[in-house]
């Protein structure tokens, strides 16, 4: 096996072939393919719903709009547009914690957190959150109170749903922009909690 | 033939547990983001809805052997073979064999950002008033679909409650069978946890989904 492109897989071979033809048949703009995978891999990620969060924290009239329309408050930050057309915020208290999974296929809120962890596409946690959520969490390293309600929101339909975790304790004094440093993306899915001041 | 989605899997059991990456990973190699950008400028050809991509893609038949994007890369050739866009020789060959098709459009680079922008919002004028109110008690229809649905195997014949009203959507059910947009009230209903897994059920748990109309009875 020494032709050019021996160091190919099978899978890159054929993507690299439909590449070829819908290049050729003129379906694909190259270049917007560049912009399209530019977009998803360096402007679009889990900091923009980390600042959705924070500012949740620090101004309490954004964080009563956030609640009642989160799609035109997240638009407020300039986050808004495709995976992200109606967006619902769920709130998690001293009491209720709130996780996130699509068991049909993969849907999340790409506008706030970017595209999704291979984790979460995965049969294990779409088939099992629903079922054994506190066995999903203790795998993520999460233990809550026994007594805390936990609501698993399955997002089967267009309607994409962004976890807006509680605010640690012990940062009465930290900014809006060191507080969007606690937020991880595993927070606004539900399936962690944020940092806790100086944990890295 | 009746339709078999593989992807219904909320509930099973046997696929183990989470298995997680450090920083967790979005894409495993560089193809992976080439497919996702293919899907999404194929897509904006208007040559097929996500409701059909998604019935694509949810009917390969090795689904739960394929990774992720190789699932993306599956449907998105079932696709273009379907709609006579390439045809298998040409993707075995790696080249064009036969004249192009037309396609409504070609997404430019200069206009991604506006159509990500835009987006594909489902909401739509209702045709009548809503059926249900939030704290209704309703069923989930019991029957399942002979075609693609949103409705999850494990809350077939489960009784839960209207928590929240969502406007009239899209029906996906009905758009991805090319039927039109058939746009139908959807609801947030909520479910006791012991009401889907019976006694192995936690106290406090509860899980929702987001169901049209047509999925849905009074109880």
């Amino acid at each position: 096996m020494t032709e050019d492109h021996s160091e190919l897989s099978d899978v890159e071979r054929r993507v690299r072939a439909l590449e070829t033809v819908l290049t050729q048949k003129g379906y694909i703009d190259p270049a917007a393919l560049d912009v399209l995978i530019d977009t998803y891999q360096t402007k679009v990620g889990p900091r923009n719903g980390a600042r959705v969060v924070a500012r949740a924290w620090v101004d309490p009239a954004f964080r009563e709009r956030l609640m009642r329309g989160a799609t035109a408050a997240i638009a407020e930050l300039g986050y808004s547009g495709r995976q992200g057309e109606q967006m619902i915020a769920v709130a998690n208290t001293p009491g209720r914690h709130n996780i996130v999974v699509c068991t049909l296929c993969s849907c999340y809120p790409w506008p706030v957190l970017g595209l999704p962890p291979v984790w979460y596409k995965s049969a294990p946690y779409r088939s099992r959150l629903v079922r054994d959520p506190r066995g999903v969490l203790a795998e993520f390293g999460v233990m809550l109170p026994a007594s805390t309600e936990i609501r698993v929101w399955d997002s089967t339909a267009e309607v994409r749903y962004l976890v807006i975790p509680e605010r640690p304790a012990g940062t009465d004094g930290l900014s809006e922009e060191a507080l969007v440093a606690l937020v991880t993306r595993d927070s606004m899915i539900g399936t962690g909690l944020p940092r806790a001041v100086g944990e890295t | 033939m009746p339709y078999v989605s593989h992807a219904d899997i909320g509930g099973r059991s046997g696929f183990g547990p989470v298995v997680l990456e450090p920083g967790g990973a979005v894409f495993h190699a560089t193809w992976e983001p080439r497919v996702h950008a293919m899907t999404l400028a194929l897509g904006a050809t208007g040559s097929w809805n996500l409701d059909m991509a998604r019935s694509a893609r949810e009917t390969l038949p090795d689904y739960l052997n394929l990774t992720y994007y190789e699932i993306w890369l599956g449907g998105l050739e079932k696709l273009l073979i379907g709609k006579r866009l390439v045809t298998p020789d040409e993707l075995t060959a790696g080249c064009m064999q036969h004249a192009p098709a037309p396609v409504a459009r070609v997404l430019e680079a200069d206009q991604v950002a506006a159509v990500l922008e835009k987006g594909a919002p489902t909401e739509r004028a209702p045709a009548g008033p809503a059926r249900f109110k939030p704290g209704q008690r309703v069923r989930a229809r019991a029957t399942p679909a002979d075609h693609h649905t949103r409705l999850p195997g494990y809350v077939r014949g489960k009784t839960g409650v209207i928590e929240r009203v969502l406007g009239a959507h899209v029906f996906a059910d009905s758009h991805a069978r090319g039927l039109g947009e058939d746009p139908q009230w959807l609801y947030t209903v909520v479910f006791d946890a012991a009401e889907l897994w019976g006694s192995e059920a936690i106290p406090g748990h509860s899980v929702s989904f987001d169901a049209w109309q047509p999925y849905l009875e009074a109880a």
